[in-house]
């Protein structure tokens, strides 16, 4: 019965896995969701934006490495962050200039404007893969660890290491700082408000004389921020391939339907709910339970539920629970 | 309805264009594309069956194929009797073990009265039943999987003709459609869409994770052809065959490649039209107008009794099992399982492509456009090969640009076949041959 040592592995291998990789989810999430909120169609093209995003903030990094700048212990993409962004925003508002104002102005049907984004989804794939190509890339630099697992060991005396990745530490105190900002501005910024009352009632808001294309025109670059900040960190706390992008879009779905979609607060409980599912369904609990159980009762197998390639099969079982049971999600969504 | 004389036109125009590669490349190639055409056309019509008659969004397609050439591997493939004797019982008896509990969890929530209990006790049945689940199958599986891991590993199939393993593929897909059509009919339409998604990745990473069933990533090979369809070898060495051949000109080797993918391309065809047939029979009748009615004012026909949530099962289940028949039909031309290949660009989004550029809700146009955006993919790569090298032709040889041009110049695709729907969703929405 050792339940300290248990716990620091529940931590190392559970927790702090889960909450960085929860907060990625919550901001690709939020993403979907504002999207949702304001445009009223599921964005399929998400996730590729995410890896354009992450692409252009990588080649901007190469570049400043190239010039010799570093950022100390922080990786230099952090440096190259506005760049992405910049990058990104200028995509996607040339999209929605080229696909989607066509069929907004006709009141296309909500499904037309799924394929539509499916579409635009290939597109932006192809340009990422005619970029940098389909293989894994590094771009994380500085500091590798705030505590390694050798570290905490002889700090403490426990058995067990407990290893903090600086890219998870930095995850989730970006995505802390994101989301904070991004909840002042919806609630206190006029503009903010102006989106909210779009979100609510379009025809209502039109009356009030707010700018629907001023409005699209913003969350448009707010996504692309939100995307491009998801997509760098996902890339820099595991690594950069265009198709993991395109199939993190079940989880990211998954997160805003379980929240509620265009709810935000919903995308971000979503997030974790997900990641925290996903994280403890393909863990193998033996170690755990090794010091939590006497001698007698230990355990043969490794107690995993499921095997880790089988992680989408839980976001997958989440949100057709979420379907069956409760269709607006957790936190009232705006849709059934 | 019938054919205007646009429409023929249309028909003979990428007639022409395959007849076209057959001279100018050489016939196999040509007949490929034909074989292909036919399987690419055949997922258009289930598509345009759930698009074009409902309005259902389905970006599953591939789970839905991929099954189809499981049912193909399950029925054709030999039966490995030393695997069935370790552990082919518990494998079934796991799996039966896993279907009864959820049964039991089902009948419970919807037996018990609303409350904690039901709850409570529907999570003890499941949590029960999949400890219980893993207890019996785990063990099968590693007996399974023990056995010859270089070239079986897995439980093999029936060992009966591959014909049939086409409606199992079919009924395994309708099987898969049924669980998400279930859950997912009746919300709004996105969900569909990304119940679809979530399905199809599931399906694939089953297949190429659970090696009992069909070898995962190691692939089956080797499945048996279905009754007329010859062997290339067996032509070569039969001597009428070979003195024919000869005599009318040919040499024996393309001959018999030839006559293979004749014989593939009659019995393709045959499908096909059957198909085409019921599809046209199904859209002229009743049923077809009451759907149309429905896609296109659900509360109106919702108002004069028609039950929308059951007929979108009814035409996604159909839809999807035309898909899985397309996919066992193209594992059997393949003559492999490869589950490592399935994409969804290829698979989900190059079947879209089909039906919105043929014309949604015309099964000709599902048809036509199988047939011409196939001939699109085979040739973009090569004509984008040809494009780049054509750009780069002026630079310095060995410049990264230029290397870099020509290593991309593979994704081409992706950029085409999206530009391609894009364009025609927006400037002729309703495609090539439009529903009348």
């Amino acid at each position: 019965m050792d339940f300290l040592n248990a716990f620091v592995a529940l931590a190392n291998f559970v927790i702090v896995p889960a909450i960085a990789y929860g907060s990625q989810l919550a901001l690709g999430a939020l993403g979907v969701t504002l999207i949702y909120g304001i445009l009223r169609f599921s964005n399929f093209a998400h996730g590729d934006t995410m890896a354009f995003g992450a692409m252009a903030t990588i080649l901007m990094t190469w570049f400043l490495q190239g010039l010799g700048v570093s950022f100390g212990p922080l990786p230099t993409a952090l440096l190259a962050l506005p760049v992405g962004i910049a990058a990104t925003a200028l995509l996607v508002l040339a999209t929605d200039r080229a696909v989607y104002r066509f069929y907004r102005q006709q009141k296309a049907a909500p499904v037309i404007l799924v394929i539509v984004s499916m579409g635009v989804m290939f597109v932006m794939n192809g340009i990422v893969r005619f970029i940098i190509g389909v293989d894994d890339q590094q771009f994380a630099d500085g500091a590798r660890f705030i505590i390694s697992a050798r570290d905490f060991r002889t700090m403490t005396g426990l058995d067990e290491g407990l290893a903090i990745k600086s890219t998870a530490a930095l995850t989730v105190v970006v995505a802390v700082i994101v989301v904070a900002a991004l909840f002042w501005f919806l609630n206190k910024t006029r503009t903010g408000k102006s989106m909210r009352a779009f979100s609510d009632n379009e025809d209502l808001a039109l009356l009030s004389g707010i700018n629907p294309e001023r409005v699209v025109a913003i969350t448009w670059i707010i996504v692309a921020g939100l995307a491009t900040i998801a997509g760098v960190l996902y890339g820099l706390d595991k690594s950069f391939k265009p198709f993991t992008y395109f199939q993190l879009l079940l989880p990211i779905f998954a997160s805003a339907i379980v929240g509620g979609l265009g709810n935000p607060l919903g995308a971000i409980a979503g997030g974790f709910i997900i990641a925290f599912s996903e994280v403890m369904v393909t863990y193998a609990f033996k170690k755990v339970a090794g010091y939590v159980l006497p001698e007698s009762l230990q355990p043969d197998g490794l107690l995993q539920l499921l095997s880790t390639d089988y992680k989408f099969a839980v976001s997958f079982g989440i949100l057709i629970i979420v379907l069956l049971f409760r269709p607006t999600g957790l936190f009232k969504g705006k849709a059934v | 309805m019938t054919l205007t004389p646009k429409d023929m036109l249309l028909f003979a125009v990428v007639f022409g264009l395959i007849v076209l590669t057959g001279f100018l490349q050489s016939w196999n190639v040509a007949l490929g594309i034909v074989n292909m055409g036919l399987i690419s056309a055949i997922m258009a019509l289930g598509v345009n069956m759930q698009w074009g008659y409902a309005g259902l969004f389905n970006i599953g397609v591939m789970g839905f194929v991929a099954l189809g050439g499981l049912g193909a591997v399950i029925v054709s493939m030999p039966p490995v009797g030393e695997a069935w004797a370790v552990g082919g019982l518990r494998v079934v008896g796991g799996l039966l073990l896993g279907l009864l509990t959820i049964v039991a969890a089902a009948v419970t929530w919807n037996r018990l009265p609303k409350g904690k209990t039901r709850a409570a006790a529907m999570v003890v049945i499941l949590a029960v039943g999949f400890f219980a689940f893993r207890a019996v199958f785990d063990a099968g599986v590693t007996a399974v999987e023990a056995i010859d891991p270089a070239t079986t590993g897995y439980l093999g199939g029936l060992g009966l003709p591959v014909i049939i393993g086409w409606p199992v593929g079919a009924l395994l897909a309708a099987g898969a459609a049924w669980v998400v059509g279930k859950t997912a009919l009746g919300l709004r339409s996105d969900y569909l869409a990304i119940a679809t998604l979530g399905i199809a990745e599931i399906i694939i990473a089953v297949l190429k994770n659970e090696d009992w069933l069909a070898r995962g990533v190691k692939n089956v090979i080797g499945i048996p052809r279905p009754a007329p369809v010859p062997y290339e070898i067996d032509l070569q060495q039969s001597g009428g065959f070979v003195e024919r051949m000869t005599g009318w000109g040919f040499d024996p080797m393309t001959a018999s490649a030839i006559t293979v993918k004749l014989a593939y391309m009659g019995l393709f065809l045959a499908v096909l039209a059957l198909l085409l047939w019921l599809a046209q029979s199904a859209l002229n009748s009743p049923w077809g107008r009451m759907m149309r009615a429905i896609r296109d004012n659900e509360v109106a026909a919702e108002a004069m009794g028609k039950d929308v949530t059951a007929r979108h099962l009814q035409i996604f289940i159909l839809g999807s099992a035309v898909c899985g028949l397309a996919g066992a039909m193209m594992t059997t031309l393949d003559g492999q399982l490869t589950p490592g290949t399935y994409q969804p660009l290829r698979f989900t989004f190059l079947v879209w492509v089909m039906v919105i550029v043929g014309g949604s809700g015309n099964n000709f146009g599902a048809v036509l456009g199988g047939f011409l955006i196939w001939f699109l993919w085979v040739m973009v790569e090569p004509i984008g090969q040809n494009l780049i090298g054509l750009i780069t032709a002026g630079m310095a040889d060995g410049s990264w640009l230029k290397d870099h041009l020509l290593d991309s110049a593979a994704h081409m695709r992706l950029l085409t076949m999206g530009l391609i729907l894009l364009l025609v969703l927006r400037f002729s929405p309703r495609g090539l041959i439009p529903e009348r």
